[in-house]
């Protein structure tokens, strides 16, 4: 264990040296940026609007005591939101997406020797491949986590519509009521952290690919469990830190 | 030229090279020939850094390759080109993109000057107007030939390549074989090459170096090949009735 640790750190080390040409290398943030921000749009937004929409009914059945006020739904359905289903849940989907992706593309490239190939030229292998990711990881999963905020306190207002758990007037109110800026702070610093987890630690099962088409599958499902695991364990750690 | 002195590589208890020696000469095609396992490629890859040897030491002229950290290993890598065994290409990029890789990285050349490069490196090697093409689409003779246009696009001062023969039918194993000895003389290169076909054996190699269990068993050119007592190297090249055969007429 320690000396996976100990790998991973000096690979994250080589990850940043000074590019060969800063040009070819933002070139690739580009293009990572826009397969993990708008590659992973979709399905975010899909998962977003439904869990906001179940999270309000959910807590709108709870607290059906006429001693509450039905506004309350809407309180506990944002910050639900905020602190916990956009960030982490997210980022354990983006974890399978974008994770996988990112191990089984790095190992595949390690498997056929193209790996060799960038380092025979004199190329930064694991600047050229890993940084690029991490850049893209840690800015496109706060937006990510943004959108997924927004449609999830939209999916709650659609379920209060459609289903009538509270009235669409009552949600509102609650949404808007003891609003804490700090949520967002922390919602964002999760999200920050979760996309450096996925990105590094799935790089990281992919550039030490050995073997053939099994092994590469194998990184893959590696990476998409250990960054799951450290994305759960950070959740606990920025949540008890921050709150 | 590269001197190689005294090399060995341990992987665990496994002892894959055991002090091997040599001189590769510029202008010539360097064989390092042997059977499945004797070596070949790890010495291939100690010499270009892709492994650390566990011994020994590697010259690019009078430079310790060995002794260099990354950085200073870059202005002699890019002096390098090496095709690999399956050409390595980069799969998201066209063929003209990873002709033009290394050019992007390493030069300040303007996209025109890059792109008549990477079309004089395939016309060189006879993929014209395949620029556009990405390495799924090419034949496996195809990848190598692209494989050996983006290893001469930066004008290399030494050429390494690993099995290039392999997977090829043999008209276009010669064809290969063929290619990269013009491009030796042509760009004064030390080309290093690293096979167990005897085609390219008997058609290309100036200088042989014959590996057997991880040792250099013998040296020489293709002409002395045929006329040697050495038992384990005739063992390996006169193994089929073919070579036999052709051995007894010459």
């Amino acid at each position: 264990m320690f000396q996976s640790l100990g790998r991973y750190i000096l690979l994250l080390q080589l990850s940043f040296r000074k590019p060969e040409k800063f040009s070819v290398y933002w070139r690739e943030v580009m293009v990572e940026m826009v397969s993990v921000g708008i590659g992973s749009l979709g399905i975010i937004s899909i998962i977003s609007l439904f869990i906001g929409a179940a999270t309000t009914i959910q807590v709108a059945f709870q607290l059906s005591s006429p001693l509450v006020p039905r506004s309350i739904a809407g309180s506990i359905s944002r910050d639900s939101n905020i602190l916990e289903f956009s960030p982490t849940i997210s980022s354990l989907v983006l974890a399978g997406r974008v994770g996988s992706s990112f191990a089984s593309q790095i190992g595949t490239m390690r498997v056929t020797e193209q790996i060799d190939a960038l380092e025979i030229m004199g190329v930064n292998a694991p600047g050229y491949l890993i940084s690029p990711k991490i850049i893209a990881g840690i800015t496109m999963v706060p937006m990510l986590v943004i959108i997924s905020i927004m449609l999830g306190i939209t999916g709650g207002y659609i379920a209060c519509f459609v289903t009538g758990a509270i009235s669409p007037a009552d949600y509102i109110m609650g949404v808007n009521d003891g609003f804490d800026g700090l949520t967002i702070r922390v919602a964002l610093v999760k999200a920050t952290v979760f996309g450096f987890l996925i990105a590094s630690i799935c790089s990281y099962q992919g550039f030490y690919t050995s073997g053939g088409a099994l092994e590469v599958g194998q990184s893959a499902t590696k990476g998409v469990v250990f960054s799951c695991v450290w994305i759960l364990f950070a959740d606990l750690m920025i949540t008890s830190l921050m709150l | 030229m590269i001197d190689i002195k005294d090399i060995y590589k341990t992987f665990g208890d496994n002892d894959v090279l055991k002090g091997i020696s040599a001189t590769f000469q510029t202008g010539k095609n360097n064989l390092i020939i042997g059977g499945s396992g004797s070596g070949k490629t790890t010495l291939l890859k100690c010499i270009v850094g892709l492994h650390d040897p566990t011994k020994g030491e590697v010259f690019f002229e009078q430079d310790n390759f060995t002794q260099m950290d990354f950085t200073q290993r870059v202005p002699i890598r890019t002096q390098i080109g090496m095709l690999f065994q399956n050409s390595a290409l980069f799969d998201s990029m066209t063929v003209e993109e990873n002709i033009m890789f290394p050019l992007n990285l390493f030069t300040d050349q303007t996209k025109a000057e890059k792109l008549d490069r990477a079309n004089f490196c395939l016309e060189r090697v006879n993929l014209k107007d395949k620029n556009k093409l990405y390495p799924s689409e090419l034949s496996g003779g195809m990848k190598k030939r692209v494989g050996i246009a983006r290893a001469i696009s930066m004008q290399p001062k030494y050429l390494f390549v690993d099995e290039p023969n392999s997977g090829l039918d043999p008209k276009t194993s010669i064809l290969i074989d063929e290619l990269i000895a013009e491009l030796t003389v042509e760009y004064n290169m030390t080309t290093v090459i690293v096979t167990h076909d005897m085609n390219s054996v008997m058609g290309i190699g100036d200088h042989i170096i014959f590996l057997h269990q991880g040792k250099k068993n013998w040296e020489g050119s293709n002409k002395e090949i045929a006329h040697t007592d050495n038992q384990e190297l005739n063992d390996f090249v006169f193994a089929s009735k073919f070579m036999q055969a052709a051995k007894e007429k010459l």
